[in-house]
């Protein structure tokens, strides 16, 4: 990680990184919804509706791995002044706040024909809305430090006490028996037959290189605009 | 009840949010490079 402090090496790495994530996300994504609305068979119990997992959990566990980035980003900056780390936290946020949106919406639009309600007040929806609000707060306040020329280390404080969340949210099901059901997807195993899982993984990759690839376009973009903003400044001053 | 009506909807969602994303990052990315490169040849 620290080979990459140098952004000159980590934009080396980056600019072909871009584009190849681009362009197997956009395949694996394509291929996994087409699969998940075409090839696969409706559920004997939630019928057609079941096709809404192959978009509602990879934008689930990637709003949670948003904030695992922002936290990981914050002991880094805070720790060893790693000198991407704020940038990185910053270029994460929208991206994960976008994931945790579509999760809540396509949960929303889910609920309404297999529970009967577009929402409920129950611990994980709530958890999940909560970690939505909390990276609407991050993206302004990491905004704000930048613009006063902090160095970020309150929005990486924010972002690290913020991670008390991630817990909350995983054990929410476990905790709060109300309406979401248990965990069906584990690191052992499922309890969904595999006619109706595979294309799962597919989505997950996808929408995962997706993911990576607007992190990464954020953190070319903030890196291009101190490039510029250090140049008007030397500019000024001669 | 029609359940593919919310199936649409989902993947509408979904695939609107992300596709603005990307196109946001893209965007932001070649004009924010642009201006630095061209900072850098003036």
């Amino acid at each position: 990680m620290h080979a990459l402090a140098n952004p000159a090496r980590f934009l080396r790495i980056a600019r072909p990184a871009t584009l190849w994530l681009l362009l197997v996300g956009i395949v694996l994504a394509i291929g996994g919804m087409a699969a998940g609305l075409t090839l696969t068979p409706p559920d004997y119990l939630q019928g057609e509706t079941v096709r809404i997992i192959y978009i509602h959990v990879p934008s689930a566990w990637l709003g949670m791995a948003g904030w695992i980035g922002i936290a990981a980003a914050s002991v880094s900056q805070l720790v060893w002044r790693h000198p991407l780390a704020a940038v990185a936290g910053r270029a994460v946020a929208p991206a994960g706040a976008i994931f945790a949106a579509i999760c809540l919406v396509t949960g929303s639009i889910w609920g309404r024909p297999t529970w009967g309600t577009w929402w409920e007040w129950d611990g994980r929806l709530t958890s999940m809305l909560i970690l939505f609000f909390m990276y609407l707060g991050y993206i302004a306040l990491a905004s704000a430090e930048r613009e006063r020329g902090g160095e970020g280390r309150i929005a990486a404080i924010y972002g690290l006490v913020g991670a008390i969340n991630l817990p909350i949210i995983h054990y929410s099901v476990q905790w709060w028996r109300t309406l979401h059901q248990a965990e069906s997807i584990g690191l052992t195993g499922s309890s969904i037959d595999n006619s109706i899982l595979w294309p799962l993984p597919l989505t997950t990759v996808g929408f995962t290189c997706l993911f990576a690839a607007a992190t990464l376009m954020r953190m070319r973009t903030e890196l291009a605009e101190a490039k510029v903003e250090a140049r008007m400044r030397r500019m000024g001053s001669e | 009840m029609n359940a593919w009506p919310f199936v649409i909807a989902a993947y509408g969602v979904a695939v609107a949010l992300t596709g603005s994303l990307l196109l946001w990052a893209y965007a932001s990315m070649r004009r924010a490079e642009a201006a630095a490169e061209n900072l850098k040849r003036s």
